[in-house]
């Protein structure tokens, strides 16, 4: 049992990162053994935005392996070296946490497949997100916990998902945490809740066709599968939408690019969702209480049936 | 097993993984006063006046704290409890086995209204998954949405909702009424083993999957019929019962009931018997 939240401001901005993270903590009870967020702030759009970690949190009940810091320091030199050797030029450098940073990078060639290939070449490197506006942070814990760790409390921005999640297919790590970056799309981002009964099929299928899994978790089918439908010439929702055939299992899933957020409900309707939506804001949560942290007073708000797919633009 | 002639009665009782000793606890409390002339009431349960009327806050109550006090209140006699502020919080008025009168000023999150028997309950918002849930006798009259697996397992009652439904509608349903004023989602009437569910709106694929028994009436479009799941004639008693009780139920009063599409079991899949263990041994 999950937990996602997500929300779209439509002609505005606002305090995203708060807003979701009192969103999360309200479905805490769903899961903390991690917790995800997938920001969209107000930015130039001129450079990429990359979060990348080079490590995992070994604290919390984590099921990794503690290392040194100084591999992550000698990590984060060949990441370095990497960026330079590709034409990357590094604008901003934040190291938030010794295994988790944040660089702004002026790149230019739009296909990043490359690009995340050579940087994940690295052994225990992984890019969360590459975007013009989305921002992955995902680490273990409940909401609360991350959103203090990494000062999330103030980012401004459009549209934001996320994901409390109680580790059942795989482990309690932050490579296993949700949002999943939309590989290797730009400012793509996903979050699922649920069980994916295909999982091996599909993951065999798109490795044949080029693409890469960072982790055993079956969540990230998703975004890997969007990812190779949009690649294919598809729309974000011509690839929501065939994936209710090509996922099996039940799952509620989020989908936001830098402009849209889209909700995909399977055929079972097994997965919980409750829906707001007015003309500036949509919201939306495994339970009422996630909208009810953002909109106490009484609203309309409904389920989407099974097999209904829905998009909204900024 | 041993040679159970050949024991004790209290060894051969064990033998067969019975048990002799005297059980205590809350199951073996005496529930009901056999003495009373109407044995309609449960142990616990108050005398209250409709007339009685009180408010209460739930804002910054905790689901267990605010049914704690709804007790409490109908202890003091409150036949009428009025609740402001429910926010979506999961849980709220579960449990009650009295008579009462329950207003909701707002939605309720999931299991609203659980186990309860005889209370009528109006809510004014939305409610959650599992809303009345075993729900034994009464009315609950939702003014809005329900989410999924809606009325499940009712044994008796009306569960009415104005709004949509979501999946899983009265699954398990063994007795009662469930009214849906607009469209219901997938699987509505799953292994329903009786009761009646009326659908003014559409509904979703696999209507009445693997039903034993019981009716659902249909008045928009279906998605799909579930497993066993076959047309039926819509008598005109059929007809009469389901003005009476859209009228009742103040929805739909004006619907045109003589469209309605009726739904029952094949009875085809299953070695089902409609009689109850009780109506059984009388039978026999």
């Amino acid at each position: 049992m999950c937990g996602i939240a997500g929300l779209i401001h439509r002609g505005k901005s606002s305090k995203v990162g708060h807003e979701l993270q009192g969103m999360l903590q309200a479905l805490k009870h769903r899961g903390e053994d991690s917790t995800g967020y997938a920001l969209y702030g107000e930015t130039d759009g001129k450079n990429f935005i990359m979060r990348f970690k080079v490590g995992e949190n070994v604290g919390e009940g984590s099921t990794s392996v503690a290392e040194d810091v100084s591999v992550y320091d000698e990590r984060k030199k060949i990441v370095d070296s990497y960026l330079s050797e590709m034409g990357a030029k590094i604008v901003k450098e934040e190291r938030i946490l010794p295994y988790s940073l944040r660089y702004e990078i002026e790149y230019n060639k739009k296909d990043l497949l490359e690009f995340s290939q050579k940087i994940e070449s690295i052994p225990g490197v992984e890019i969360l997100s590459m975007g013009k506006s989305l921002e992955v942070i995902k680490d273990l814990g409940n909401a609360k916990m991350v959103c203090d760790r990494y000062n999330l409390d103030k980012l401004v921005g459009t549209h934001a998902i996320g994901h409390a999640r109680m580790a059942t297919e795989s482990g309690v790590d932050i490579k296993s945490a949700h949002p999943f970056w939309g590989y290797p799309f730009s400012d793509v981002s996903v979050v699922h809740n649920g069980q994916l009964t295909n999982y091996w099929n599909n993951r065999r299928a798109l490795e044949n066709k080029g693409m890469r899994f960072m982790s055993e978790c079956d969540s990230e089918l998703i975004a890997v599968y969007i990812a190779q439908k949009m690649r294919e010439g598809a729309s974000l929702e011509e690839g929501m939408k065939d994936s209710l055939i090509g996922l099996d299992g039940v799952f509620t899933y989020f989908v936001a690019t830098k402009d849209s957020l889209g909700m995909a409900k399977d055929t079972m309707a097994a997965k919980p969702l409750v829906l707001y939506e007015s003309d500036d804001l949509v919201a939306m949560g495994s339970e009422e209480i996630a909208i009810r942290s953002i909109l106490p007073q009484e609203i309309d708000t409904y389920d989407p049936f099974d097999g209904e797919v829905k998009v909204w633009q900024i | 097993m041993a040679n159970i002639k050949n024991v004790t009665k209290k060894t051969k009782a064990q033998a067969m993984g019975m048990h002799t000793e005297v059980l205590t606890g809350r199951t073996q409390q005496k529930f009901f006063n056999p003495d009373e002339a109407e044995n309609f009431y449960y142990f616990g349960t108050y005398d209250v006046d409709f007339n009685k009327r009180t408010d209460l806050d739930v804002k910054d109550m905790t689901a267990a704290d605010a049914n704690k006090e709804i007790d409490n209140l109908m202890s003091q006699g409150y036949g009428t409890i009025v609740i402001k502020n429910p926010q979506g919080k999961h849980s709220l008025g579960v449990g009650i086995l009295n008579k009462l009168n329950l207003i909701f000023e707002g939605s309720l999150g999931y299991f609203g209204m659980g186990s309860c028997d005889g209370p009528t309950v109006r809510i004014n918002g939305r409610v959650g998954w599992s809303c009345a849930e075993n729900l034994m006798a009464g009315k609950v009259v939702i003014e809005k949405n329900a989410g999924s697996c809606f009325g499940a397992a009712i044994r008796g009652g009306d569960l009415i909702c104005k709004g949509s439904v979501g999946a899983r509608t009265g699954i398990d349903m063994k007795g009662g009424t469930i009214i849906i004023g607009g469209d219901a989602g997938a699987f509505t009437g799953f292994m329903m083993q009786r009761g009646r569910i009326i659908i003014l709106g559409d509904v979703g694929i696999n209507l009445g999957d693997s039903m034993y028994d019981g009716t659902i009436f249909v008045g928009g479009e279906i998605g799909s019929y579930g497993s066993d799941a076959v047309d039926a004639e819509l008598t005109k008693s059929d007809q009469d019962w389901l003005k009476r009780k859209l009228k009742v139920a103040e929805i739909g009063e004006k619907f045109d009931v003589s469209k309605m599409k009726k739904i029952v079991a094949g009875k085809k899949l299953w070695n089902y018997d409609n009689l109850e263990p009780t109506e059984k041994k009388g039978a026999i």
